[in-house]
């Protein structure tokens, strides 16, 4: 790490290089060349072609680039990538080819919890870590969750109906395994 | 808007990050979490040459429990703080408090640290901190230093932290088993900055208050201690007479500014609310037997 430290200060601002840095991105590990100022979202939308993950307010206001970070969703805009060196980060393009999230996904399709769907891949990654997080959470409790995440088509009350009810469905589920 | 062009540094060792800092002076600018410092970037409110990213420094992590003294380092995120049962037990009013730290996706990232170390008036740790007497543990090249909250805070984003030196800790003096604390926010929706906040802890001794810290945030230029309503309260068991008494103090004490949304008288009364929901929160609670439980 020191020699990285080193090679990495020596590159001054007014010409700035290309950092090397290992990320594993939805189960592929990768060497890839960034900027120091180059952001998760821009890495991912610009650089790998990563277009699921949103560009919204770009100051970690409106959630529509939140991504998963070692398993836990983060703003994406407030993240570096050369930040992400060493880790694992996953987008909804990952999710969705693992099924984690296939019961909200359907249960999102089947409420109409989306639109347009810009704050869509935000919300179904901010809401999945609420169902392992959060399994008891009250309807109160996911309306606070998702406080991070604008959608500015649906009010709202679309999104916090199919959360509650894969919420609940995880729960019977579990209660069912366990009996 | 895109951040400007700079470097980045990842140092593995506080002596490393020392070093780079003497180097760089105000060149260079420290990525704790970054959940502030990145929207700044974005902004360009902020074009540093350098940034030093301290990730890497496991010094810097994790959350002890030593001769009654809880000990939270300073790149322990909002989420972890929120998730320890070494908090819950020693610092129950820093688990109240975490949940209205903006949003899960920020908690995840966002550090002790570089709370305190940026001292937004509206940020919840500086009050907390405040409230609870803690102490910010720093270090430069010059050395180390204890700096008690109440002397760390100085002004609206400032604090009594020298050019070239960063938070190593904070520590927290142990809950003990006759304090009770609690914690008030008003925000227009939940997680968004606060309009006003309060953080308290008071022992309660015989069925009345005594030792009661009031902290305040989002009322001025940074947190603030309410010294003459806590005066009031010392000794005194609750009333609404004694509330009255209070809210009256509190309204000739409190300095408060305006926002972009509210005005000052606004966030005056709104003060006094949060007053008189903290009171009641605090008398309200029963004592907790795990205070006195050795860590």
């Amino acid at each position: 790490m020191n020699s990285a430290t080193e090679r990495n200060t020596l590159n001054s601002a007014a010409h700035p290089m290309h950092i090397p840095v290992h990320i594993t991105i939805n189960g592929t590990p990768g060497t890839h060349q960034v900027q120091p100022r180059t952001h998760l979202i821009d890495f991912l939308r610009e650089d790998l072609g990563l277009k699921g993950s949103h560009l919204g307010c770009e100051h970690g206001v409106c959630g529509a680039c939140t991504v998963q970070l070692d398993g836990k969703v983060v703003r994406g805009c407030l993240v570096l990538a050369v930040q992400a060196d060493g880790r694992r980060v996953d987008t909804i393009e990952g999710v969705s080819d693992s099924g984690a999230l296939a019961d909200l996904q359907a249960a999102f399709i089947r409420h109409n919890a989306l639109q347009c769907g810009f704050c869509t891949s935000g919300m179904l990654l901010a809401a999945g870590e609420l169902l392992t997080h959060k399994p008891h959470a009250s309807r109160a409790e996911v309306r606070e969750w998702i406080s991070g995440n604008y959608c500015r088509c649906t009010g709202y009350q679309a999104i916090v109906n199919a959360i509650c009810e894969v919420l609940a469905a995880r729960l019977a589920h579990s209660a069912e395994v366990a009996a | 808007m895109k951040a400007p062009a700079f470097a980045y540094a990842r140092p593995t060792q506080v002596a490393e990050l020392l070093t780079l800092l003497e180097q760089h002076g105000d060149e260079a600018r420290i990525l704790a979490g970054g959940q502030s410092l990145l929207a700044m970037l974005n902004m360009r409110l902020s074009e540093p040459a350098l940034l030093l990213d301290l990730q890497a420094v496991h010094e810097l992590k994790g959350i002890t429990v030593s001769q009654q003294v809880l000990r939270i380092n300073a790149m322990a995120t909002h989420s972890e703080i929120a998730a320890s049962p070494l908090v819950a037990q020693h610092a129950p009013l820093l688990a109240q408090a975490a949940p209205h730290i903006a949003h899960r996706a920020i908690r995840n990232l966002g550090t002790l640290g570089g709370s305190i170390a940026l001292a937004d008036p509206a940020a919840e740790w500086p009050a907390c901190l405040l409230a609870l007497d803690g102490v910010v543990l720093t270090r430069s090249s010059a050395g180390e230093r204890r700096i008690a909250a109440r002397d760390f805070f100085t002004g609206l984003y400032s604090t009594a932290l020298a050019p070239n030196e960063i938070i190593v800790a904070c520590e927290f003096p142990c809950a003990q088993a006759t304090q009770r604390f609690a914690f008030a926010e008003l925000a227009r929706r939940h997680g968004d900055y606060a309009v006003v906040g309060l953080a308290a802890a008071a022992h309660w001794r015989e069925g009345a208050f005594d030792a009661v810290r009031l902290a305040w945030l989002g009322v001025g230029d940074q947190p603030t201690r309410a010294s003459a309503t806590e005066q009031v309260l010392q000794g005194q068991p609750y009333s609404e007479a004694l509330l009255a008494l209070a809210q009256h103090t509190l309204r000739s004490e409190l300095q408060t500014q305006a926002d972009l949304t509210h005005s000052a008288a606004t966030k005056q009364h709104l003060a006094g609310v949060m007053l008189k929901r903290t009171l009641q929160a605090l008398l309200a609670q029963q004592p907790s037997a795990n205070h006195s439980v050795a860590a």
